[in-house]
């Protein structure tokens, strides 16, 4: 195969599991943004908690890994629940600024936590036996973990947009991302709903922070470090959408590797540059209403 | 305002108000005489008194688009590293002269701030909060991979900056750096406050409180806002040329989210919108910080982390205004 179309693929393979890890992170926080209208800066803690619950369970306590990254979603489901109970509540409706200096002081307390009880160093992430290696498609072996990693990111997906469309449970989330007045006067509760969707949203961080272990390694400045791409796939794909961050995370996932692989002597100023030619030309985001 | 018309027992009448607003009362020259108090009595902590005023100049530009016209910004250190790049890249070849170090920093952030709002300040919301954080975090990005210019990670190598005036030097010891970041901050203290009080900030807090009517009795609003985001660059591009000048060093974190974030934490904690919050704020944080965080940082974030949550939950407005609204209610009672 010639040298060209090779680097075409290997950046489109990896290009892909990235995006998958950022949409499975970032599409909680746009869902949150779009419902709840809240400026959730700190949405990547929940991303790193799950990374963290998964990462210790398996090396502390030898947890097989399907059920480690089962523990970590759940528990940090549960956790946004409380958070969501005890501090988020209190602050919708609330300005923008009040939202911004919470999740950021959210941000610093993690951080600080996380080096208090893990220590300042990334968690290694070692994938099971069966998932380790790298799997043969006849012209060509892709790593199995990254394989694994596409594969379960759009089952997920397909899962998602599924339910989006076709339960009750759904319906009642685009109504209230449509008109959370109306919505509430046909008598939906949308203050459990927030807290259901909430939930979710973390739920679907955990698992992102988990499987993504290897690309964004867990260490406590994850959220701090990472934000900035959480960020423009919420930005970009469009507030209150489950598809249009797929897409923006499809672009960022595939565009950051390709650049940083073609021209590695510029990092990751293109992307930037891009995010921000984006937004000027879409300030509500590729796939969001105007 | 309830500060300066305390034992009265009548309200003045509007108009009376409105020219009192600006006139100097006596306890806004106390953070003054605490400063230079501070330079005879604590002459082993001039370094850091130096970092801390600085950093107040830094939390005043903040205050001014933040608080006044209500612009939130994560991005402010880009203006902050520009000035610092200038001055440093300057000094590193060969023009050493500290004022107009300081001025070339100041007219390098004024200029990003300048072009990089004309840009972003037509958009609102969530993108505007993002592309401040984007313009900031491509400028880092650019400084980081241009090593040869800037030097990189390392930061910028080779700093002489001559004595200020041709006199003094910039010693071990920071007492010229305390004396001329004070008389800087001063002069800026001095244009902001005039600034905020001219009918110019007026608009500006209009624009805060209510954007469409300001529009409807045909404010120019962007051109406003474009004007406070240049003039708060040039300050912070000023704060940014002095931590170079000082330090006789720039390093790559000048530019960082960092910087914008704790500054923006400090003058939470002292107070928005009240040209003093970033006076109160920033030396508690950093003396604070300098006590507590050398013995152990992790707690440090974890306890700002949570003071800041306590803060927006419970004190809106920072210290001053949890002080102003004891005052108020102790008042009513009497």
């Amino acid at each position: 195969m010639s040298e060209a179309l090779s680097a075409v693929v290997s950046i489109g393979f990896h290009g892909l599991a990235f995006a998958m890890v950022l949409y499975l992170i970032s599409v909680g926080l746009s869902v949150t943004m779009g419902l709840m209208g809240f400026v959730n800066l700190a949405h990547g803690v929940f991303a790193v908690a799950g990374g963290y619950v998964m990462t210790r369970l398996i090396a502390a306590y030898g947890v097989p890994f399907p059920l480690a990254v089962a523990a970590a979603v759940v528990s940090v489901a549960a956790g946004g629940v409380l958070l969501e109970r005890v501090l988020y509540r209190r602050l919708y409706g609330a300005d923008e600024l009040s939202q911004v200096l919470m999740s950021v002081g959210l941000i610093f307390m993690s951080v600080a936590a996380a080096k208090f009880l893990w220590g300042p160093l990334a968690q290694p992430m070692t994938p099971p036996v069966y998932l380790s290696g790298q799997i043969s498609l006849g012209f060509r072996s892709f790593p199995t973990y990254r394989s694994f990693l596409i594969l379960a990111g759009a089952v997920v997906v397909t899962l998602l947009w599924l339910g989006l469309e076709r339960t009750r449970f759904g319906a009642r989330i685009r109504a209230a991302v449509d008109n959370r007045r109306m919505a509430q006067s046909i008598g939906i509760d949308t203050d459990r709903l927030f807290t259901w969707t909430f939930a979710l949203g973390c739920g679907l961080a955990a698992l992102g922070g988990a499987l993504g272990a290897d690309i964004l390694a867990i260490d406590p400045g994850y959220a701090l470090e990472n934000l900035i791409y959480f960020l423009i796939v919420v930005a970009v794909g469009g507030l209150g959408s489950i598809r249009g961050p797929f897409f923006a995370a499809l672009l960022l996932g595939i565009a950051d590797t390709g650049f940083k692989y073609l021209l590695p002597e510029f990092g990751a100023f293109f992307i930037y540059a891009l995010t921000l030619v984006i937004l000027l030309w879409r300030p509500q985001g590729l796939f969001g209403r105007a | 305002m309830r500060l300066g018309t305390a034992g009265r027992d009548t309200a003045p009448p509007a108009v009376e108000a409105l020219l009192r607003r600006h006139r100097l009362r006596a306890w806004e020259l106390a953070p003054w005489l605490v400063a230079v108090a501070v330079y005879f009595i604590f002459p082993g902590y001039l370094a850091l008194g130096a970092q801390i005023l600085i950093s107040i100049l830094f939390a005043l530009s903040i205050d001014l688009i933040l608080g006044y016209a209500g612009i939130i910004t994560l991005g402010q250190s880009a203006f902050f590293g520009a000035g610092a790049y200038a001055a440093g890249l300057l000094a590193a070849h060969g023009w050493g002269e500290p004022l107009s170090g300081l001025v070339v920093g100041g007219l390098v952030g004024a200029a990003l701030g300048l072009v990089s709002g004309a840009i972003i300040l037509r958009t609102q919301g969530l993108s505007l909060l993002m592309l401040t954080l984007v313009i900031a975090v491509m400028l880092q990005e650019a400084a980081n991979k241009a090593g040869s210019i800037t030097g990189g990670a390392d930061g910028l190598q080779g700093m002489e900056v001559w004595p200020l005036f041709g006199v003094f030097h910039f010693g071990l010891y920071g007492r010229t750096a305390y004396l001329y970041s004070l008389a800087v901050l001063f002069l800026a203290w001095l244009l902001a406050r005039r600034l905020v009080h001219s009918p110019f900030g007026r608009s500006l807090t209009g624009i805060r409180e209510n954007e469409a009517r300001m529009h409807a009795i045909g404010s120019p609003v962007f051109r406003r806002r474009l004007v406070i985001y240049t003039i708060a660059a040039a300050f912070a591009g000023v704060a940014g040329a002095l931590l170079a000048e000082t330090t006789q060093f720039v390093a790559l974190e000048v530019l960082g989210f960092e910087r914008s974030g704790s500054a923006l934490v400090m003058l939470i904690i002292g107070g928005v919108g009240r040209l003093y919050g970033a006076f109160i704020g920033v030396p508690i944080y950093m003396i604070a910080q300098d006590r507590f965080a050398q013995a152990d940082p992790v707690y440090w974030d974890f306890w700002i982390g949570l003071l800041l949550i306590l803060v927006v939950v419970f004190a809106r407005g920072g210290l001053i205004g949890s002080i102003e609204q004891l005052l108020h209610r102790f008042r009513r009672r009497r």
